[in-house]
């Protein structure tokens, strides 16, 4: 049999039947809802009368629209309250297990889905929202869908889709000190730029993926997307199964044996053939921070913003000029003399447990700077935030200056009260650095939770490998 | 689903690459529980001078006349001509939506993000991808050509310039077929109820734990 890919198992395992064409009915196993992009999907199944295909395989909680503070109050924004209570109504009505605000176990979707073990090797996981690629840190085939695609699901329990092209990223060697997955990420959207993975489906593969932890593999898979690319992947190994164990939804008993004895097959075959390789040095990544509006404009910290005057492709030098413009910077000033006004450690991408030790690492015994406006950690899920204060990282926070607040999307996309105000300018844990992302005229430089902690204490961009 | 068959319209030209779906409609507007009336606020922060939120009425709105389809002469436009990688960033599928009901059928660009492209079919919209070169020559004849109109035929897959040029472009079959004929996903999805039924028979035995 042809060597296959980890891609072409996860595929090939889900198809149902294919079209002339090559368009296949994949079959979804885990269906993760949230409040923003499901209740058209809700509305839609009503008008037409029907119900959920499998309602077990779908887990609902509200995270974009929630408020970090306050949170036995009632929203207050009357818009976000009723988005909400609409996910509320919509699960009540249809049977879908919720985590509710009120529960423990709320937070940011793609942090809850894997912490309850709700996401397992070689299941499909989708969710309406484009960073389901995480999930894929798992050996799972898990993608973002629009909201057309959520109604598809919950109706049938499958996606009409084609085959993606299948990409590796292979990284070797030892990682410096100060350096993480979120560098290996950026300095892979760096390389091969945001359209780079259109197309396609990537594994990341090699040593120092192998080396990281499972919250490192769901940081680098959750920015997949942001290098094009619908679904990230890593392949199951002893840390994927270490993990799984004695979660609340993994198989238990005799059928977690057999589940475990699946999951080690998934992996690429020896000498699998993949349409793109690319190749990257861990030794020679330094920790990284973004300079522009899009997350292939990035450099590392020790390096220069770069001059647009320098670049000979017209779209790409227009585009970094609109960029510093957007940013207020000057070309050619060294990353390390940009001074911030606020730092936002959480979101999807860097808010787990983890990541939290690592940012509270470096705050510990320190304050945040006098020009830094605000500080804020939020935890991706109530259960981390309850570990991180078993754990006394909340109050290292507290003392350091930071906001300790509730679990949330919170500032990653400003969609509740925590955003910046125009031209303000801010070190920031999460995945996009687009025009307006965190508030209108806001400006985000995106760095890992080591970096932003960093940055916070000392009120400009330091490099955090130096510092150690 | 909207048919698509024949379009002659005006064309705008959004001369920026990786336009993502932040820019096209900003994140308050995803408070919204409907699919519909996103129009008003498509390109919000490009569009308008202030700042925009749900709920606001927009015709009162200053705005920004540098932005390009503010200028007169692209009002009516229901093609927009842009640059690589339009519409990366979030699934948000309030973006073909705010695209829509703006009145645009047809974007053509030289690449589009995975997500983005298959949320434009499920909404009638067509997203076509050119060269890049084929690109530059169409914002070139569109700044210089006031009133600039293409037509696009997606049973032929052929894009008519004023100037006699004809680019082909590729859709796949299945997505054209549905598009042609306004074909809604789901009912033709649930046409194979059996088959679905009886590979999920085969996948829970193979893999209990999925289904506990």
């Amino acid at each position: 049999m042809k060597a296959q890919t980890l891609y072409d198992k996860l595929w090939n395992d889900h198809v149902v039947r294919s079209e002339a064409d090559g368009t296949a009915l994949l079959y979804i196993d885990r269906h993760l809802v949230h409040e923003v992009t499901s209740p058209q999907a809700f509305e839609g199944l009503r008008l037409a009368g029907r119900k959920p295909w499998r309602v077990s395989s779908m887990i609902a909680v509200a995270d974009h629209n929630v408020p970090t503070v306050r949170r036995v109050e009632r929203i207050h924004d009357p818009v976000s309250r009723l988005q909400v209570e609409t996910l509320d109504d919509n699960c009540k009505e249809f049977g879908v297990t919720e985590f509710r605000m009120s529960d423990q176990r709320q937070g940011i979707v793609h942090v809850i889905g894997p912490e309850q073990g709700a996401t397992l090797p070689g299941m499909t996981v989708v969710c309406g929202d484009s960073h389901t690629s995480t999930h894929g840190a798992f050996a799972a085939l898990a993608f973002g869908i629009g909201t057309s695609e959520v109604e598809h699901v919950m109706a049938t329990q499958c996606l009409l889709m084609k085959k993606s092209k299948a990409m590796q990223v292979v990284v070797e060697g030892a990682l410096g000190p100060g350096v993480t997955a979120k560098d290996v990420a950026l300095a892979v959207i760096g390389k091969i730029g945001t359209a780079g993975g259109t197309g396609f489906s990537i594994e990341f593969a090699g040593s120092t993926i192998r080396g990281l932890s499972m919250e490192g593999r769901m940081t680098l898979c959750n920015m997949a997307i942001e290098a094009g690319a619908r679904a990230g992947m890593v392949a199951v190994d002893e840390t994927t199964i270490r993990y799984l164990k004695g979660r609340p939804f993994a198989p238990s008993g005799a059928m977690w044996d057999k589940a475990a004895a699946y999951w080690q097959t998934l992996h690429s075959d020896e000498g699998a053939q993949f349409d793109k390789v690319v190749s990257l040095d861990a030794a020679q990544i330094k920790p990284q921070v973004t300079w522009g509006t899009s997350p292939e404009m990035v450099v590392a910290v020790d390096g220069r913003v770069p001059d647009p005057a320098t670049m000979s492709d017209a779209v790409k030098r227009e585009a970094a000029e609109r960029a510093l413009k957007y940013m207020d910077l000057k070309a050619n000033m060294p990353i390390s003399e940009i001074r911030i006004d606020k730092v936002f450690i959480g979101s999807c991408t860097n808010s787990r447990i983890e990541d939290l030790r690592a940012a509270a690492t470096i705050a510990r015994g320190k304050h945040v700077a006098g020009n830094v406006k605000l500080a804020m950690v939020v935890p991706g899920s109530g259960l981390v935030k309850r570990q991180a204060e078993q754990e006394g990282l909340d109050k290292v926070f507290i003392e350091a200056g930071f906001e300790w607040r509730e679990p949330g999307c919170s500032m990653c996309l400003a969609m509740n009260d925590d955003k910046l105000s125009p031209g303000e300018r801010c070190a920031s844990t999460s995945n996009r650095n687009f025009e307006g992302r965190q508030g209108q005229g806001g400006r985000t430089h995106l760095v890992s939770p080591e970096m932003a902690a960093a940055a916070a204490i000392a009120g400009h961009f330091v490099d955090v490998s130096a510092v150690n | 689903m909207k048919k698509f068959s024949v379009l002659n319209g005006l064309v705008a030209p959004l001369d920026r690459a990786n336009v993502d779906t932040d820019a096209i409609i900003p994140k308050q507007f995803l408070k919204s529980i409907k699919r519909s009336g996103f129009g008003p606020n498509l390109f919000d922060e490009w569009r308008y001078l202030d700042h925009g939120e749900p709920g606001m009425d927009n015709s009162g709105r200053p705005l920004n006349p540098d932005f390009v389809l503010n200028q007169p002469r692209y009002q009516g436009a229901q093609i927009l001509l842009a640059r690589e990688n339009f519409g990366c960033g979030s699934s948000r599928e309030h973006a073909p939506w705010a695209l829509d009901d703006y009145g645009f059928r047809v974007i053509i660009a030289s690449s589009f993000a995975d997500i983005f492209y298959n949320n434009c079919f499920k909404n009638g919209l067509l997203p076509i991808r050119l060269t890049a070169e084929q690109v530059d020559e169409l914002f070139a004849e569109v700044v210089a050509n006031p009133g600039y109109k293409l037509v696009v035929d997606l049973e032929q897959q052929t894009i008519s310039a004023p100037n006699g040029k004809v680019y082909k472009f590729e859709v796949e079959a299945f997505r054209k077929h549905c598009l042609l004929n306004g074909l809604d996903d789901i009912g033709l999805t649930l046409q194979h109820v059996d088959e679905i039924k009886s590979y999920e028979e085969k996948h829970r035995s193979a893999q209990p734990w999925l289904f506990a």
